[in-house]
C-alpha cells in the first residue's frame, strides 16, 4: 500500500514540475501560437537567479537569514524572468506573429545565444544551490513512507500557481482580454483590445512562470545552463497532449505524462518509459488530435 | 528543357556553377578539408530533402536528425560487422552481449545494408506521417511530435548499449566491400560518388518540384483546406514527400558514414536535428540548390568559427537563426532569386512605361 501511494506520490510530484514549466508554454503557445524554444532557458534565468540570490544572502547578510532567501528568489526569478520575455516579445516575437514556425527557428536561436550566454558568465559546469533548512527532511507517513517537503513545497507552489492564473485568466478584466484574443484576435481587436499589449503581458507571465519553475527545480538537483533542454520536450508534450488553450487540459496532460512515466520507470527502465509514455501520446492523439481539452471554435485555419 | 520561369533559369546557371566547382575541389583542396567537403555534401542530400518537405510542403520536421541516424546506423552495422573478425562486434562483449543480435544479421551483406538504411527511415516516416497527417495535426505540432520521435531514438540508442553501442556510438570500420575506407583513393572515390548523389537528388527534386505530382504539395502548403474541398487526398502527397524526404536523409546517413567513420547519438539528436533546418534556411526554402549552398555554407562556417573561436560559434549561430528568419525568410538563394527579378523587371519597365504612356495618350479618344 505504502509502495502505492510512494508511487503516486513520485508521479504527481514529476506532474508537479511539468506543470509548472507547460504553465507559461500553455499560456505562449495557447495564446499566441508562438513556439516559443527557449521557454527552458527561462527556467535557466530562474534558477540562476536562486544562485546568485543565494550567493548574495551568503555574503551579506547574517547566517539567521539565510532561511528567507528562497522567496526572495521565487520572487525575483518571476520578476527577471518576466522582464526578459517582455523585452523579447517587444524586439523579436512580435514580429513572428502568424508565423509559428519561424517563431520556432528564432527562438531556438535566442535559446543558444542565452545558454551561452550562461556559460559565459557562470560557467559550463553545473552550480549547486543549497535548500533553505526548512525545506529540509519529510513528512513521515508510515515507516516506510516519508515525503520530502521539497516535493511537498513544489506541488504547493504549483497549486498557488494554477490558482492565481485561473483566477487572473477567468475573474479579471485583463485576463478575459487575453482569453479574447485567445478565441479570435480579430474580433477582439474591433472590440477595443490592445492585442499587442496583451501579447506582450501574455508572453511576460508565460516567461516569468518558467522562471518560477527555474527556481523550483533548484531545490531537485544541480543546474546548469543546459537545463532548460531537459525539459522542454516534455513541456511541450503536455502541453500538446493537453490540448491548446484551456488549463484544465494542461493540468490533465502533466498529470497524465507525470504519473504514467513513473509507473513505467518503475516496472521497466527509465529509457523505455520514455519511449512507452511518447508512443502512448501518439497513440492518443490518434485518437483526440486536438489533444484532451480543446477551445471550440469556428475558425477554419 | 523549358525554361519558362527566371528562377529556373537561375536555378540552372547556379547548378552547372556549383557541379564545376564541386568536380574542381579535389585540385584545390587538401585531403582534409576535401574530406569535410565531401560530409558537407552528405548533408546537403539530406537538406535537399529536408526542403523539399519544408520549402515546398510546409511541414516543418525537426526530427530528420532520426532519418539521418538511421541510415547512418544501417551503414556503420555492416561496417562494424565487416571489421569484427569473429562476427561479434567488440562493444556487444563488453557488454555481456554473446550472441550476434537477430537484428544485426541481416547486415552482414552489403546490399541489405544498403537497402536497409533507405528503407528504415522511409518506413518510420511512413508510420508516423501517416499517423499525424491523417488525423490533421497541424504544422507547430507535427514539429513537437517529430522533436519527441529524436528523443525516443536517442534514448533508445543511449539506453540499449548492448546492441547499439550506446553514447560512443558505432566506430572503427575498415572495409567495404573489400576497400579500405582510409585509403586516399578510396576517400576520393567517396568524393566523387557523394557529388553523383548530390547530382542525383537535385535532379530528382527539380523534377519533382516541377511535376505536377510536386504542385500539389505547394498548394497544400498555401492553403490546405481548399486542396482537400478541390478534391484532392493531402494526406497521401505528404506522407510521400515526407517518406522521400527520409529516404534521402537516410543516403545522407550512408554516405555521412562512409566518409566520416563514426555514427553517434549525439549526432542524431535535438540540436543537429534543427541545425539542418538551419541550412535550409540560410541557404533558402523552396529552392533546392539553395539547401545545397546553405549546408556546404554553414557548416564551413561552423567549422571555421569553432576552430578559431569555440565558445563564439553558439553566438553566432543563435543570431544567425534569428536573423535569417527575421530578414531574410528567403535565405540566399531566394534573395538573389529577388534581386535577378528586380533587375530583370527594371529593365521591362522602361518599355512597359512607354507603352502605358501610349496607351494613356489614346484614351482621351475614347468614347467617354
Amino acid at each position: 500500500m505504502s509502495l502505492l501511494l510512494l508511487q503516486l506520490f513520485n508521479g504527481i510530484s514529476l506532474s508537479s514540475i511539468l506543470l509548472l514549466i507547460a504553465l507559461g508554454l500553455a499560456i505562449t503557445f495557447g495564446l499566441m501560437n508562438v513556439i516559443n524554444m527557449a521557454h527552458g532557458e527561462f527556467i535557466m534565468i530562474g534558477a540562476y537567479m536562486t544562485y546568485m540570490i543565494q550567493g548574495l544572502f551568503q555574503k551579506m547578510l547574517p547566517a539567521s537569514a539565510f532561511g528567507y532567501y528562497f522567496a526572495l528568489s521565487l520572487l525575483v526569478a518571476f520578476l527577471v524572468a518576466a522582464a526578459i520575455g517582455w523585452l523579447l516579445e517587444k524586439t523579436l516575437i512580435r514580429f513572428l506573429y502568424g508565423r509559428p514556425l519561424d517563431s520556432l527557428l528564432a527562438t531556438w536561436g535566442v535559446s543558444l545565444v542565452l545558454q551561452q550566454l550562461a556559460r559565459t558568465i557562470f560557467g559550463a559546469p553545473n552550480v549547486a544551490v543549497k535548500a533553505p533548512e526548512w525545506l529540509e527532511g519529510g513528512l513521515a507517513i508510515t515507516a516506510e513512507l516519508t515525503l520530502p517537503y521539497k516535493r511537498l513545497f513544489i506541488i504547493a507552489l504549483v497549486i498557488f500557481c494554477i490558482t492565481a492564473i485561473y483566477l487572473y485568466l477567468y475573474h479579471t478584466r485583463g485576463g478575459r482580454s487575453m482569453q479574447a484574443v485567445m478565441q479570435n484576435r480579430g474580433m477582439a481587436a474591433c472590440l477595443g483590445i490592445s492585442t499587442g499589449r496583451v501579447d506582450a503581458l501574455g508572453f511576460a507571465l508565460g516567461s516569468g512562470m518558467a522562471g518560477i519553475a527555474g527556481c523550483a527545480l533548484t531545490l531537485l538537483g544541480p543546474i546548469g545552463p543546459s537545463i532548460g533542454t531537459y525539459y522542454i520536450v516534455d513541456a511541450f508534450m503536455v502541453v500538446v497532449l493537453g490540448g491548446v488553450g484551456k488549463l484544465i487540459g494542461t493540468v490533465a496532460g502533466a498529470l497524465g505524462i507525470g504519473v504514467l512515466s513513473t509507473a513505467f520507470e518503475y516496472t521497466t527502465s527509465a529509457t523505455l518509459a520514455k519511449v512507452i509514455v511518447f508512443t502512448l501520446i501518439i497513440a492518443f492523439l490518434q485518437w483526440r488530435p486536438a489533444g484532451l481539452v480543446t477551445m471550440k471554435s469556428r475558425a477554419l485555419d | 528543357m523549358m525554361l519558362q520561369s527566371s528562377g529556373t533559369k537561375t536555378k540552372l546557371i547556379l547548378s552547372l556553377v556549383l557541379l564545376a566547382l564541386m568536380l574542381l575541389a579535389p585540385m584545390l583542396l587538401s585531403e582534409f578539408r576535401l574530406s569535410l567537403l565531401g560530409k558537407f555534401l552528405a548533408f546537403a542530400v539530406l537538406a535537399m530533402g529536408l526542403d523539399l518537405i519544408w520549402g515546398y510542403t510546409g511541414i516543418l520536421s525537426l526530427g530528420h536528425g532520426v532519418y539521418f541516424g538511421l541510415g547512418a546506423y544501417c551503414m556503420a552495422m555492416h561496417l562494424k560487422l565487416a571489421a569484427s573478425p569473429d562476427g561479434l562486434p567488440d562493444f556487444m562483449s563488453w557488454s555481456g552481449v554473446e550472441q550476434l543480435p537477430w537484428f544485426w544479421t541481416p547486415f552482414q551483406s552489403a546490399g541489405a545494408a544498403l537497402l536497409l538504411a533507405v528503407l528504415v527511415p522511409v518506413i518510420v516516416a511512413f508510420v508516423l506521417g501517416y499517423l499525424t497527417f491523417r488525423n490533421r495535426i497541424r504544422g507547430t505540432f507535427f514539429s513537437i511530435l517529430s522533436q519527441a520521435l529524436v528523443i525516443i531514438t536517442v534514448t533508445l540508442f543511449v539506453g540499449q548499449q548492448g546492441y547499439t553501442g550506446g553514447t560512443n556510438g558505432l566506430t572503427n570500420f575498415d572495409t567495404f566491400l573489400g576497400l579500405k575506407l582510409g585509403d586516399p583513393s578510396v576517400k576520393l572515390m567517396l568524393y566523387y560518388v557523394t557529388i553523383a548523389a548530390v547530382g542525383l537528388t537535385l535532379l530528382l527534386s527539380l523534377w519533382l518540384a516541377s511535376s505536377r505530382l510536386g504542385k500539389i504539395p505547394v498548394a497544400v502548403r498555401d492553403a490546405e483546406n481548399r486542396v482537400r474541398f478541390i478534391g484532392y487526398n493531402p494526406v497521401a502527397y505528404k506522407v510521400f514527400i515526407y517518406c522521400v524526404s527520409a529516404g534521402l536523409a537516410g543516403i545522407a546517413g550512408i554516405l555521412f558514414v562512409l566518409q566520416e567513420g563514426i555514427i553517434s547519438p549525439a549526432q542524431m539528436g535535438i540540436v543537429p536535428s534543427i541545425e539542418m533546418v538551419l541550412w535550409v534556411a540560410i541557404g533558402g526554402r523552396a529552392t533546392v540548390i539553395g539547401a545545397i549552398i546553405g549546408t556546404v555554407i554553414t557548416n564551413a562556417a561552423k567549422t571555421t568559427f569553432s576552430e578559431a573561436y569555440p565558445e563564439f560559434w553558439p553566438f553566432l549561430m543563435g543570431a544567425l537563426f534569428v536573423v535569417v528568419t527575421l530578414f531574410f525568410p528567403k535565405g540566399i538563394v531566394g534573395t538573389l532569386q529577388e534581386l535577378a527579378d528586380k533587375w530583370r523587371a527594371g529593365r521591362t519597365r522602361s518599355t512597359q512605361v512607354l507603352g502605358s504612356k501610349a496607351l494613356a495618350y489614346s484614351e482621351p479618344s475614347k468614347p467617354q
